[in-house]
């Protein structure tokens, strides 16, 4: 099979997954018992109803509302979200939300594997010493306390009590970067912990396994420091689950956010979900999940390139099969 | 003669689950400059453990090394781990069993050939690359400056195996331990390799520990022989006077149980019946003896120690071979 073969038919898979989870999600808006239009506009007329059913296709069957969903989708209209005073497009609410998750995913992603890296590969080195037992303790301690608790407690501690850092809100670049920051720190923190703890053991697990390898054994007596055998030799063919996982948590971390989100007030994608859970603005809801999903795909994509790149022997098994 | 390396009671043992496993028991092994060594025996029989524990790469809290080893003057056993890494390229060097582990996966050859290069010679990265392509055209690769770019999984077992060779030679090593170096090769590339190594050692006057099951190529390609049983040296001598007039019985054995092509075909094929004593729970006797045709009471009560005839052969055996019981 010719490495565009290979890429078509990935492109065929993508397209067919997201196709099926939009589909999913519209068909459970239609399964709720209750007429969509009463519950999105309670105090409008039977008029003004029936010209909403009209206008999102609610009046047709589950594939028509689909087709007509997935039509609006691709051309960017997602939908509206009703108020007893008017209507907001899910779009511009997005892409207000949509930056601010990013970032804060991207943050998060960073400082998680920027500890853990360095946690990962030490814990290996010193597999069953002191060392790697007071990391691992401390880990099992972090991925322990779910990371609502983690945002409590920074809160109170870090907001309150020492007024370091703002409890609440995001602020943009435009009204300053350390600003900016401070507002992510905390929310930041609460995520990482438990990937940091993830990460380093899936690192450290992967690392002692190929600590085992002939090629370490070849490395030393070649007479390179222990330093370079473990960062040139041994990360690189043991990072790639780590990277996987760190990869299909993005996606999670977009729109999975939601509780630390609404504690710190952040207002970004997983805050929008809440919001329409909690308004009952179902199409909303079906517009978040869908562009949800459409990270995860993507993030997935990455991952498929990206491990040719760490283990050359994914890459070119793909261009022989 | 000098002598390059020298073991002196060396013994390896293992931390298990299990209790204490000894894998190397008292070895005393001369290694003379300029000469290539044979180290034969079964599977588990410690031939590998023992060249990795005298080259100093065998680490973690589990392993426990006894004994002196004398490299070129250097006291390894009393070295730190950096102090003996200086001597690793430039001094001792390693073939492995398959050159498919051995080489690391994901990095290039140019890569993992001229990293040696650069970090104990001190080369540029340029040096390193060019007497990359010098190194594998001495190992016989056609089309060097290709196979430097490639991943070891694009080339044949023969290949690798020159590969690994180049890696090992790259520093002009004094001593190279060839562990199995032909075991993962089919036969055709057995000869080539080991046609290579042999020219190689001329050529760059090297001393070659060359570890191996087969006692056909220790006949070909070695002036010394040492035969390990169970974790030690049961037979140590010249290679042209072991196979003239051997005194252990197990190398007797050993030597019985290659089939023979003079034999009429439906002959038994002779194999030593049993198997090596468990390293956990040794036996008081000789390790040998519940295999060995010519046993005695004693052999299962006394432990052998080391005999040496006068011309130097040295063996372990209460009742060797040519001796008037």
């Amino acid at each position: 099979m010719s490495k565009f073969n290979f890429w078509l038919q990935r492109a065929a898979q993508v397209i067919i997954v997201l196709l099926i989870v939009t589909f999913g999600a519209s068909l459970l808006l239609r399964l709720i018992p209750v007429d969509l239009a009463t519950i999105l506009i309670p105090n409008g007329s039977e008029s003004e109803r029936e010209i909403l059913r009209n206008e999102i296709g609610l009046n047709k069957g589950p594939i028509g509302y689909y087709l007509q969903w997935l039509g609006d989708f691709v051309q960017g209209d997602l939908g509206k979200i009703y108020f007893s005073g008017g209507t907001e497009t899910v779009s511009d609410h997005l892409a207000k939300a949509m930056p601010r998750s990013l970032l804060l995913m991207a943050y998060t992603q960073v400082f998680a594997l920027s500890v853990a890296i360095p946690l990962g590969v030490i814990s290996a080195y010193r597999a069953g010493r002191r060392t790697d037992r007071i990391i691992s303790n401390i880990l099992f301690v972090m991925a322990s306390i779910p990371g609502f608790a983690i945002a409590l407690i920074l809160i109170i501690v870090v907001g309150v009590k020492l007024a370091w850092l703002p409890t609440l809100g995001y602020a943009t670049y435009s009204e300053g970067i350390w600003e900016h920051f401070k507002h992510m720190l905390m929310p930041v923190l609460s995520l990482s912990f438990g990937l940091i703890a993830t990460y380093t053991r899936l690192l450290r697990a992967d690392m002692i396994a190929s600590l085992r390898e002939d090629y370490v054994t070849m490395a030393m007596s070649k007479g390179l420091s222990d330093r370079r055998i473990l960062w040139k030799h041994v990360f690189r063919p043991s990072s790639i689950t780590l990277f996987t996982s760190a990869a299909l948590s993005m996606g999670g971390l977009i729109g999975g956010a939601i509780v630390i989100e609404s504690i710190f007030a952040t207002y970004g994608v997983g805050f929008e979900i809440f919001a329409a859970i909690a308004g009952r603005q179902y199409i909303s809801l079906q517009s978040c999940v869908a562009v949800i999903s459409l990270f995860y795909v993507f993030f997935n994509l990455v991952v498929d390139i990206g491990s040719g790149f760490v283990d050359p022997r994914t890459r070119d098994r793909r261009a022989n099969v | 003669m000098s002598s390059l390396m020298s073991i002196k009671n060396m013994s390896v043992n293992f931390d298990t689950p299990g209790g204490s496993l000894e894998a190397v028991r008292g070895v005393d092994i001369e290694i003379p400059a300029g000469m290539s060594v044979g180290v034969v025996g079964e599977s588990g029989s410690g031939k590998t453990v023992m060249c990795r524990a005298a080259m100093g790469l065998l680490q973690g809290s589990t392993v426990n090394r006894t004994g002196t080893v004398i490299f070129d003057g250097h006291e390894l056993t009393a070295m730190s781990k950096e102090q003996v890494r200086e001597l690793f390229g430039s001094g001792m060097a390693m073939i492995f069993q398959d050159p498919l582990t051995a080489l690391n996966p994901v990095r290039r050859i140019g890569a993992q050939l001229s990293e040696g290069l650069r970090i104990r010679l001190g080369m540029s990265k340029s040096d390193a690359m060019a007497r990359s392509k010098e190194l594998l055209e001495l190992v016989r690769i056609p089309n060097a400056a290709a196979v430097l770019k490639s991943f070891p999984y694009q080339l044949s077992g023969g290949m690798r195996q020159r590969v690994m060779i180049a890696i090992a030679i790259a520093c002009n090593p004094k001593l190279l331990f060839a562990d199995e170096p032909t075991t993962a090769l089919d036969v055709t590339v057995q000869a080539q390799i080991l046609q290579l190594l042999r020219e190689l050692r001329e050529d760059l006057n090297m001393s070659m520990v060359l570890v191996t099951h087969d006692l056909g190529v220790v006949a070909g390609n070695t002036d010394y022989v040492a035969v390990m049983y169970a974790g030690e040296v049961v037979e140590y001598a010249p290679t042209k006077k072991l196979f003239a007039d051997m005194r252990m019985p197990y190398t007797e054995a050993l030597l019985d149980s290659i089939p023979r092509v003079d034999h009429k075909s439906g002959t038994r094929l002779s194999v030593i019946a049993g198997r090596l004593p468990d390293p956990t729970h040794r036996p008081a006797g000789c390790g040998f003896a519940p295999r060995c045709k010519y046993a005695q009471d004693k052999c299962t009560t006394d432990h052998p120690e080391l005999k040496t005839d006068p011309d130097g052969h040295v063996y372990r055996c209460w009742f060797p071979i040519g001796e008037a019981l």
